[in-house]
């Protein structure tokens, strides 16, 4: 068992953000702890920031993690990544999608959208390790570019101490029946994707 | 059984199993997802009222007809409806009604950053403040018993923290076989409040308070949980969690019951420590009451009044104010210069074509330069309202001059023009929140002689909240097809003569409706109709530049759809993100024609 996990989602709206973390909740109640989870959305249906604290321990109290304290990361977009950096602890771990959406101030040229080399060194400050996922481009080589959410549990899945089983169980709970093969196909993409790399 | 609920699930759960057979409510983050929960159930009677005055008025009927009733809405929901809410107060209630209102500190959503609690010693109602979604379905069934014991309307506080964080619920209750059915009992001093009624209920209201005082001595919400003593903190709602994490060794008087206080309970807990501390969120209300008891405590001097806590937060006030020796972890500052993300309209937005149009047509602003600055020459005065349309105050749009609260869009812009201001003033009002609000605005328009311009944006749903059905859809809050409130009617009927309805992705006629309009001295009406990108059910012809044609003038760029994006100076459309047929405005603005569908120019 482990003591406790603080876990940060982030992405665009629309990127599935909130249907994975709703299943990693899931996943974690299963395995047999206490879950607290909150998302905060932006305003607007689509394209703003999104942001889901997944804590997972014995007894959780907050449910919000404190700065400084995310054990693992997981974007869906590398900017979104960035921007929450300061939340990760020391040694912490980073797995971002290897995907810029440019938001509209960038666009407008007014802002400049960071390149790799300062992405990593952002993430790196405090994290252990960063693994970045090809994960846009190997969901829409897969059929369907909305399987990308599932495509990172599978990553992050490598990196949490519960059986790969509970993982699918509660991934073909929640999902449609029609499209739990090609999600499953995503998450052990992503699992392979971190193959080596993480602890299970 | 073990279930992961948000707050807003566990209430709905709650009510359900406590035998609510009513429930209503205007939507409004964070206290949305209560009523669509709720009327999931064919047991129910859920309805999505025209605002929130309305939704309570409802409640009131069937809470006096007998039946269990649930009312929910956000905080300034409560200002709407505080007229009935106080009536309640005074009459009482017959059947249980509780009204559960939502904050939301730090104001991820709201206009204001209110702390409800006011309103229960305004209304000198019991209010109720679960910490958690357990909490959020177990007082629930109390607050029904508390209803109808003390024959009050009880406040059930919520926040967004406690509304939209899912923890885990163990259901240990099922609905009632038998709920209690309706039965109204005709007594007019209860019910008529002429003035000498209200004179015989005023002091049942008073006897009340005092009852409902004694109840909160023992009531097991209120619980006393002992650690070491030198530390006492009191502590309610989402506080509590973060109270809990940052004093692991504390003795606790968690308040389960905020209004009215046990004072008994709160001396005694006192009593037994060295020092106390409160830890609430945003206004210092036990506090205050507790200093009112002639008790020394901690509190908002170092507890920020402002914004939401969270455990570090409260970890930093408790260093300042010497309880601890220093926090233990480090601050950790957040990285600058980032590009923002901040909520936009959507990609195929039936706003942003008017919104557009108005920010040309207006002369409103110029294009920002590549040093990102932009002159305005500010033509056209817009009054603007509460919906995903007040997104358009940003750049590139920037066509909002105010908002404010629901409806207020129309009677400010009469003000603007009978104060004598120079510029035309145009009121820009959502299809729901004209529904909820801006109709009575329309009628003093009408009736004092407003040359004003009103554009409703029509989508046809409430969006911004998650697309609740309303008056103008046809469909009730339980999916069944009722009447359809027609806009043009209902405008036509108030007497204004001057009504276009205008396809929302037509450029041109979206134009000549406002120039129209603006050239009318008198009162003139424009619906824009359209439907929400985010509810389209099938997109075809998504959209793309064709390099070779475009010149990278930007003008595309201008209607701020986040589906058209420049990176490595090349304009490019994000195909996940248009809304193609459905949409064309960026086809329809391109000077050079060099937007198109996919097919046609690959």
């Amino acid at each position: 068992m482990m003591k406790k996990l603080d876990i940060l989602m982030v992405g665009v709206g629309g990127q599935g953000n909130v249907l994975a973390s709703d299943i990693l909740s899931e996943v974690a109640i299963a395995a047999g702890y206490d879950v607290k989870k909150t998302d905060t959305l932006g305003m607007a249906q689509r394209g703003g920031s999104v942001v889901s604290q997944i804590r997972i321990a014995d007894k959780v109290w907050s449910p919000l993690i404190n700065e400084g304290e995310v054990d693992i990361l997981m974007a869906l977009e590398k900017l979104e990544a960035v921007r929450w950096s300061h939340y990760l602890r020391e040694g912490s771990i980073a797995i971002v999608n290897n995907q810029a959406t440019p938001p509209l101030s960038v666009s407008l040229g007014t802002h400049s959208y960071p390149g790799d080399k300062e992405i990593e060194a952002a993430l790196k400050r405090w994290a252990g390790s960063v693994h970045f996922v090809d994960g846009s481009s190997q969901a829409r080589d897969l059929g369907d570019i909305r399987t990308l959410n599932i495509l990172m549990l599978g990553c992050l899945s490598c990196f949490m101490p519960i059986d790969v089983n509970i993982w699918k169980d509660c991934i073909s709970q929640r999902l449609s029946p029609k499209i739990v093969k090609m999600n499953m196909v995503a998450f052990d993409k992503g699992r392979e994707d971190m193959s080596g790399a993480g602890i299970t | 059984m073990k279930k992961l609920l948000s707050g807003n699930e566990a209430f709905a759960l709650g009510a359900h199993h406590a035998g609510v057979m009513v429930a209503t409510a205007y939507p409004g983050t964070p206290s949305t997802e209560i009523l669509e929960a709720i009327a999931q159930f064919d047991d129910v009677y859920a309805e999505w009222s025209t605002n929130e005055k309305v939704a309570m008025e409802v409640g009131m009927g069937a809470a006096y007809a007998g039946v269990r009733t649930m009312v929910s809405m956000k905080q300034v929901g409560l200002n709407v409806a505080s007229d009935p809410f106080m009536a309640a107060s005074i009459t009482g209630i017959n059947g249980g009604l509780v009204v559960v209102v939502a904050d939301d500190p730090g104001v991820f959503s709201t206009q204001n950053e209110q702390d409800t609690r006011h309103y229960a010693r305004l209304a000198k109602v019991p209010m109720l403040e679960p910490s958690d979604s357990q909490e959020a379905y177990d007082l629930m069934e109390v607050a029904f018993e508390i209803s109808e014991k003390f024959d009050t309307p009880v406040l059930m506080r919520s926040s967004t923290r406690i509304s939209h964080s899912k923890s885990v619920v163990e259901l240990h209750r099922s609905r009632p076989k038998s709920a209690k059915q309706a039965a109204f009992r005709h007594d007019v001093e209860k019910h008529v409040m002429l003035p000498v009624h209200v004179r015989l209920r005023r002091p049942v209201v008073e006897e009340r308070l005092v009852k409902l005082s004694a109840f909160a001595e023992t009531f097991p919400g209120n619980q006393i949980i002992r650690g070491e003593r030198n530390l006492g903190v009191v502590s309610s709602g989402v506080a509590y969690q973060y109270a809990r994490e940052t004093f692991p060794r504390a003795s606790f008087l968690k308040l389960g019951m905020t209004y009215p206080l046990p004072q008994n309970l709160i001396r005694k807990f006192a009593e037994g420590v060295d020092r106390l501390i409160v830890v609430e969120e945003l206004d210092p209300f036990l506090e205050e009451n507790i200093l009112a008891m002639g008790i020394e405590v901690i509190g908002k001097e170092f507890i920020p009044r402002i914004g939401e806590l969270n455990s570090s937060i409260v970890e930093e006030a408790a260093y300042r104010a010497g309880l601890i020796a220093k926090p233990s972890h480090r601050k950790f500052s957040p990285p600058q210069g980032l590009p923002g993300r901040p909520p936009v309209l959507c990609a195929g937005c039936p706003h942003a074509g008017m919104f557009f149009v108005l920010s040309t047509v207006g002369q409103r602003s110029k294009l920002l330069d590549a040093r990102g600055k932009s002159e305005q020459v500010g033509k056209l005065i817009i009054t603007g309202d509460i919906g995903c349309y007040t997104l358009a105050t940003y750049p590139p749009l920037r066509a909002m001059d105010t908002t404010a609260c629901m409806g207020a869009s129309i009677g400010q812009a009469l003000g603007m023009e009978k104060a004598g201001v120079a510029s035309k003033v145009v009121a820009v009002i959502g299809d729901s929140t004209f529904l909820h609000s801006g109709i009575t605005g329309l009628v003093n328009a009408v009736y004092d002689g407003a040359g004003v311009t009103i554009i409703i944006l029509d989508n046809g749903t409430t969006a911004m909240t998650g697309h609740q059905d309303h008056p103008g859809t046809g469909v009730s809050a339980q999916g069944k097809e009722t009447v359809k409130v027609e806009l043009e009617q209902l405008v036509r009927g108030v007497g204004v003569e001057d009504v276009k309805v205008v396809n929302a992705f037509d450029l041109k006629a979206l134009r000549a409706a406002l120039r129209g309009s603006l050239d009318n001295p008198r009162l003139s009406v424009i619906i824009v109709r359209g439907t929400c990108s985010v509810q389209l059910r099938e997109r075809s012809g998504v959209r793309t530049v064709d390099v070779d044609k475009c010149d990278n003038c930007e003008v595309c760029l201008k209607i701020g759809c986040p589906a058209i994006q420049k990176l490595d100076k090349q304009i490019y459309i994000d195909a996940t993100l248009c809304a193609g047929d459905a949409c064309t405005i960026c086809e329809q603005l391109c000077p050079r024609k060099a937007i198109g569908p996919l097919s046609d120019v690959i």
